[in-house]
């Protein structure tokens, strides 16, 4: 275990290096004269290159590197050329909207793809089984946008339960206005996520009723689908945990979307934004932020999944 | 396997049947709207403005005036554009990174398997950002991004089947033979990694699809000159509430599209795969990609 444990980190830490390596790379060298891109057309020769010293762009590559990572790791990605605010102040602030509406997409995702997921598996062959699983297709290939319009449409237009955009100016000081400013948007993802999640889940009880000791316990005296239940279903959800790591890329993806159609302040809108002014630090501090983010759980999904598989372990 | 025998065995699959009709579907509403659509889809008419499906605007008229079925039918050609020229980038990208990975020396293969591992985990939409704040969106750069993303993806499948082939006795023999390396790789090498290759390709063209109208919607794909569904959404968000029809059309033809890619893909991997029974092809899913 410790063998694999550090292995999987070795690989975590080169993901990072690669990940952080890329991003500098393709924002730093390809756009050309970033000085001249801050100082505008009417500067002249002399404020351009105050701006690249104060930068630190006449150092070579890899010293204007290292310097950004050793900024990274005291916690310092970086100030804004716009607004000349730290990008850490506004990753945590813009959080505050993006971390609530991960988790609650993810919980609705769970609460869709667990239970239908199996139940479409059991009923396999039958017409509920059957038109669960074409319903989870036909929901995956909906895009994120599209479904938050229809979701719009329902929940805001018709029914006028929920709001339709925003985020209450005052933030969480205000905890419900807050949630249900987020429960349409996290809705949306979720059941879009929920669908492809679903189709996995499906396809996980499927291959778990199959097993060996899944037949066993059938032969021993339980029904098929008791038997399913009490000795599948834990490989169902070993199964499950591999995807999670799947689930938190699609749902920031789904997030960057989303906060741009429902105008909520948070990160994923922010990198929009500042991809369009071309603010180049802020997005090489968001882009690192986030496909850090997704390596990391990635890691942690791989150890979790390693720990909890006694046949895992046993072949050690 | 011989050639007529697949179609027929996609064609008597449910899911491959629909995939085959919605693909061809809208390949060939990409054809004729490049000679010819109902109205100029931008042709702009304030007399026209918000019309209701009716003769001879069929799907109705948006708030310009413009007619939404020719403008449905010129996003088709857009979106065919772009399937088909990130199908051809993750093709390249895929097949060299797979070949590195499967037929070179030891180590320059375990080192492209890593980097690999490492790329996959980067999603599409956040690469077509990144190369976006730099060159400014296109549909270049979804075309590109996606073209990364899923030829990353093309390259992780096929690397274990070209290793597999590679053992195979029918290589050995062409290598017996005396076929040069690169003969082989033609001969016996692609045509025997092809079947799992092409599904790959069937539902990364499904991510393109989605990924262009995600990012024709945020800015960063299709210039507003340009037709396209995802383009088409954002200009009538604003309006969903007093002409909610509309925004259904341009959503229909998306998810419509990406499903039969997807189900063309599930398809044509139960024909291509003989090992493949009813059952395991229902337990061996694909994992759902990360888009928008």
């Amino acid at each position: 275990m410790t063998r694999y444990a550090l292995t999987r980190l070795a690989l975590l830490l080169l993901g990072l290096f690669v990940a952080s390596a890329l991003i500098f790379l393709t924002l730093r060298v390809l756009p050309g004269d970033v000085a001249q891109l801050i100082a505008g057309v009417n500067s002249t020769p002399e404020q351009v290159e105050a701006i690249r010293e104060g930068l630190g762009l006449n150092q070579p590559l890899p010293v204007q590197y290292l310097t950004w990572i050793g900024g990274v790791l005291r916690g310092d990605l970086g100030t804004s050329l716009l607004t000349g605010t730290p990008v850490v102040d506004e990753l945590v602030q813009k959080g505050e909207v993006t971390i609530p509406l991960g988790l609650l997409s993810m919980t609705v995702a769970l609460v869709i793809a667990l239970p239908l997921g199996v139940l479409s598996a059991m009923r396999r062959g039958h017409r509920d089984g059957t038109a669960l699983s074409v319903g989870a297709q036909a929901v995956a290939a909906v895009p994120v946008v599209w479904a938050g319009m229809m979701l719009v449409l329902v929940f805001a237009v018709w029914l006028g339960i929920l709001p339709a955009q925003g985020f209450p100016r005052s933030g969480w000081d205000d905890p419900a206005a807050a949630l249900r400013a987020l429960l349409l948007p996290a809705l949306t993802i979720g059941v879009v996520e929920g669908a492809m999640l679903l189709r996995f889940v499906r396809s996980a009880t499927l291959q778990a009723t199959g097993e060996d000791f899944v037949r066993t316990a059938a032969a021993k005296g339980l029904t098929r689908n008791q038997a399913l239940i009490r000795h599948g279903l834990p490989t169902v959800g070993l199964s499950i945990i591999t995807v999670l790591g799947l689930q938190v890329a699609g749902i920031i993806v789904g997030a960057v979307v989303i906060e741009q159609l429902f105008s909520l302040p948070g990160i994923g809108r922010m990198l929009v934004t500042d991809v369009g002014n071309r603010d180049l630090p802020m997005v090489q501090g968001e882009l690192l932020v986030l496909t850090g983010f997704v390596l990391i759980v990635g890691f942690i999904v791989d150890l979790v999944h390693r720990v909890l598989d006694p046949r895992q372990r046993e072949a050690e | 396997m011989t050639r007529p025998g697949w179609f027929r065995r996609l064609w008597a699959l449910s899911t491959g049947r629909f995939g085959i009709i919605v693909v061809a579907a809208v390949g060939l509403t990409a054809v004729v709207a490049m000679f010819w659509t109902p109205f100029d889809p931008q042709h702009v008419d304030v007399d026209e403005r918000w019309l209701p499906p009716s003769w001879p605007h069929v799907l109705g008229t948006d708030g310009s005036g413009r007619d939404i079925l020719s403008l449905l039918m010129a996003g088709a050609k857009t979106t065919v554009w772009v399937a088909l020229g990130a199908g051809l980038v993750a093709t390249a990208l895929g097949l060299v990174l797979a070949a590195l990975g499967a037929l070179t020396t030891r180590w320059v293969r375990e080192s492209v398997a890593v980097l690999v591992d490492i790329l996959i985990a980067f999603p599409v939409l956040l690469i077509a950002m990144m190369i976006s704040s730099v060159w400014g969106g296109s549909l270049w750069v979804v075309i590109v991004s996606v073209g990364i993303g899923f030829g990353v993806n093309i390259a992780r499948v096929t690397r274990p089947e070209l290793r597999r082939v590679l053992h195979s006795d029918f290589v050995l023999a062409g290598r017996a033979a005396g076929l040069t390396p690169f003969q082989n790789l033609w001969r016996h090498l692609l045509p025997g990694v092809a079947p799992v290759f092409i599904v790959q390709l069937s539902w990364g063209m499904a991510v393109a699809v989605l990924a262009e109208a995600g990012l024709s919607y945020l800015g960063f794909g299709a210039p507003v000159t340009e037709p396209s569904w995802g383009l088409l959404l954002k200009d009538l968000q604003a309006y969903i509430s007093v002409h909610p029809l509309t925004v259904v059309w341009p959503g229909l033809a998306i998810t419509v599209t990406v499903l039969g890619l997807n189900l063309l893909g599930d398809g044509l991997r139960e024909a291509t795969d003989p090992t493949l029974s009813r059952r395991t092809a229902a337990a061996r899913i694909h994992q759902p990609e990360v888009i928008a």
